[in-house]
């Protein structure tokens, strides 16, 4: 086995573990924190279907954003459905056979990738051009993006530009899933993606993309409002109750 | 009349640039010892303010869903930066809301998080320092827990919990505000905010009876710890005395009394409104409900309703139930508690209440949408149901009624500028600037329809509106209550406007 399958191997793997138990803690953290007051923001939904409803809303159309701003809208929504479609597109490289409706969006998966660069790079300059988005970005902020425009730029270049071995990356990742460990194609532009990618899998859990998980959780947005319907108590608060009796 | 800049109303609301600092010298009064230990909190700062700070925080994050997920949600998107009253008023970048809870969040991510700890530089995080804390009080005194960021936030982020959280952790290390904590004391001790005693409450309300008699001819009661009454009203103290909160309780009796129910106050629970929340604190925002459960048991009511007071209605509509619940011993039938525009409004969908319109004609009206209710309770039983329900009593009562700009009103309100515990003397520069959005959108309503005053239903927004009006070029008595117009209007029966009105027709 080469220095590079071998490292690359082993990247993945700890990524993998990293990415999953991290996001598993954080989502257990979100899951077991109560929320003892009923917060909704209002107008909001009175029953669980409307609550459904409401999150599905945000989830696929960002509808809390579209009212507030039309760019951050525009530049946001074509990043994350470009990456939606770009990240559906890559199953064909973890599946064997490949699902009948992953080939089908074969070519818009392609082209989404110019999408998702748009909507990156357009965040990424408003965080320049915009004094007041300006003053509020860090350095990771900005590396973030750096990040993502990477690996959107790194695979684009493979796609378009300097391509790599696609059948022997495929057989790179069906081998991982299997612990049966396959060679990796030394290609410098293909290790900058995969590097780039397993980078993202590790910060994921301790950045700020765990607004993914994280909007789930969001009491503004996933209470339902009953108040007055039904008594709301947080088991601590029930405690507290009880103690005073 | 002040000594800062009264900001510009402009013909179309601009985004101003940020300016770093401009407001850091906004700070209101620290409250002394004496208004501490009532709470429960240190008399002053602690020696070791910055462990016990920290640990506050540990629990805080423990014990709110909304606290731990809002400090790890946000992505800077800046969708929010320009939603904040207080920002367009001031400019001051802290006023962003992001910027502000980036204040809080900075030493979270310190003290809680790998990249906090490990790379602080990286993602902006800091050190719990002094300068922090001053910081801490200045900023998280600039915000007015209005919600308005969380309705245009993706994930719906409300800097209102991150604020209520600040405080509470101050007010734990002995460094509170004495505006909210001295108020809160008052309740414990007497049983409202303004610390009107018992014989002033009695005093004041027949004062009441007796000026509407003299002006409808009709005896009017205005009861006070009545034993056995339908209904317990708890409303702002305010409305026992201050314009044009007064005239608002004049109207809710006189409602009370065409519908036949009988009704109490009490000066137990004399205060609708629940300074607890301002600071963060369940357990005294839940020791001040509690008083009304108790006052309803007492005086073995069967329905509780709630007069016009903006935050007031918050706590009564989303906590009320969660904190002083259950209340199986009320009647059923009746949403528990009701707001008495729900009350009127329903007697005006059943044709129970008269009016004529023509009492208001003196005035062309706009609504105010208060924070707290467009934003964090509901009225009836349809979304939206407090922007619908008060437009409703306007127009039943008065001829002529406008909108403000639909971008300044319904969620989109623009908080007075006074709410969330600063209406103080002490933070008059925040509260003129911060109500610069509104006094703009009232301005485009008074020059393209000849709007002359201003309906709400909470109690700080009148006092705070009475204060600004005239530094925008307008005048105090421009703010009215909403139940104020149902009293000017209401035709009732056996009443001296009854009979001038069958006179007319004769």
């Amino acid at each position: 086995m080469s220095l590079v399958t071998a490292l690359y191997t082993g990247l993945f793997y700890v990524a993998t573990v990293i990415l999953i138990v991290g996001l598993a803690l954080r989502i257990r953290k979100y899951a077991q924190t109560p929320a003892p007051l009923k917060i909704p923001t209002m107008p909001a939904p009175l029953t669980e279907t409307g609550v459904a409803m409401r999150m599905a809303r945000e989830v696929v159309f960002f509808e809390s954003l579209f009212k507030s701003n039309k760019w951050i809208w525009i530049f946001g929504y074509l990043f994350h459905f470009g990456m939606l479609l770009v990240l559906l597109r890559h199953l064909r490289y973890f599946t064997e056979p490949v699902w009948f409706w992953v080939n089908w969006i074969q070519p818009f998966g392609k082209y989404a990738a110019f999408a998702m660069l748009a909507g990156l790079l357009g965040l990424w300059a408003r965080r320049f051009l915009v004094d007041r988005v300006r003053y509020i970005s860090t350095p990771s902020d900005h590396l973030m993006l750096a990040l993502l425009v990477g690996i959107v730029m790194s695979g684009l270049g493979m796609g378009y530009l300097v391509h790599t071995d696609i059948v022997a990356v495929k057989a790179f990742f069906l081998g991982l899933m299997r612990f049966s460990p396959q060679p990796l194609p030394a290609d410098p532009l293909l290790l900058v993606h995969l590097g780039l990618v397993a980078l993202l899998m590790i910060v994921f859990p301790i950045s700020k993309l765990l607004h993914a998980p994280g909007v789930f959780f969001s009491p503004t947005r996933n209470q339902v409002d009953n108040a007055r319907e039904r008594r709301h108590l947080a088991p601590w608060a029930e405690q507290l109750e009880a103690g005073e009796r | 009349m002040a000594d800062f800049e009264v900001p510009e109303l402009k013909e179309y609301p601009i985004i101003p640039k940020l300016k770093e600092g401009v407001m850091a010298h906004s700070k209101p009064f620290v409250a002394a010892g004496k208004f501490q230990t009532p709470l429960g909190y240190p008399e002053e700062l602690i020696d070791n303010w910055k462990e016990v700070a920290i640990d506050k925080m540990g629990e805080l994050l423990g014990k709110f869903r909304s606290l731990q997920v809002f400090l790890d949600a946000c992505v800077h998107c800046g969708a929010c930066t320009d939603k904040c009253h207080y920002y367009l008023g001031t400019s001051d970048a802290n006023n962003m809301p992001v910027a502000r809870q980036e204040l809080l969040r900075k030493v979270y991510r310190r003290y809680f998080t790998f990249a906090g700890k490990y790379f602080p530089k990286l993602v902006g995080a800091a050190d719990l320092t002094e300068d922090v804390l001053d910081e801490w009080y200045s900023y998280f005194h600039q915000c007015s827990q209005c919600r308005r960021c969380s309705v245009f936030c993706p994930y719906g982020i409300d800097t209102a919990e991150i604020s209520m959280a600040a405080r509470e952790i101050m007010d734990a290390v002995g460094k509170g505000q004495k505006y909210c904590n001295e108020i809160i004391g008052k309740v414990y001790v007497i049983g409202n905010n303004l610390g009107l005693p018992e014989p002033a409450l009695k005093d004041t309300l027949e004062g009441l009876e007796e000026e509407v008699e003299e002006d409808t001819g009709v005896k009017v009661r205005y009861p006070l710890d009545e034993k056995g009454a339908e209904i317990l009203l708890v409303t702002p103290s305010a409305d026992f005395f201050a314009e044009p909160h007064v005239d608002g309780l004049i109207g809710y009796g006189k409602v009370f009394h065409e519908a036949g129910v009988s009704w109490t106050m009490s000066s137990k629970a004399s205060e609708a409104a629940n300074f607890g929340m301002f600071i963060g604190s369940y357990e005294n925002m839940r020791k001040i409900a509690l008083r009304i459960r108790e006052a309803a048991l007492e005086l073995g009511v069967k329905r509780i309703v709630f007069g016009e007071c903006g935050h007031a209605w918050r706590v009564a509509y989303s906590f009320l139930n969660t904190l002083a619940g259950p209340f199986d011993f009320l009647d059923p039938r009746y949403p528990v508690p009701q707001h008495i525009c729900e009350f009127t409004y329903n007697l005006i969908q059943e044709g129970k209440l008269r009016f004529n319109k023509e009492e208001n004609d003196h005035m062309k009206l706009t609504f105010h949408d208060s924070c707290n209710v467009a934003r964090a309770s509901r009225m009836g039983n349809m979304e939206g149901g407090p922007f619908i329900i008060p437009r409703e009593v306007i127009k039943a009562t008065c001829n002529y009624f406008y909108d403000m700009p639909q971008d300044t009103i319904g969620e989109a309100t623009f908080c007075c500028g006074g709410g969330g515990g600063l209406l103080t003397d002490d933070l008059m520069e925040l509260r003129v600037k911060g109500s610069q959005p509104r006094m703009e959108a009232l301005k485009r309503v008074t020059e393209d329809y000849g709007v002359t005053n201003l309906a709400a239903i909470c109690a700080i927004c009148k006092s705070q509106f009475s204060k600004v009006l005239p530094y925008y070029g307008f005048t105090m008595d421009q703010i009215v209550s909403v139940h104020q117009l149902v009293s000017n209007a209401i035709v009732m029966k056996g009443s001296e406007q009854e009979a001038e009105l069958a006179g007319e027709t004769e």
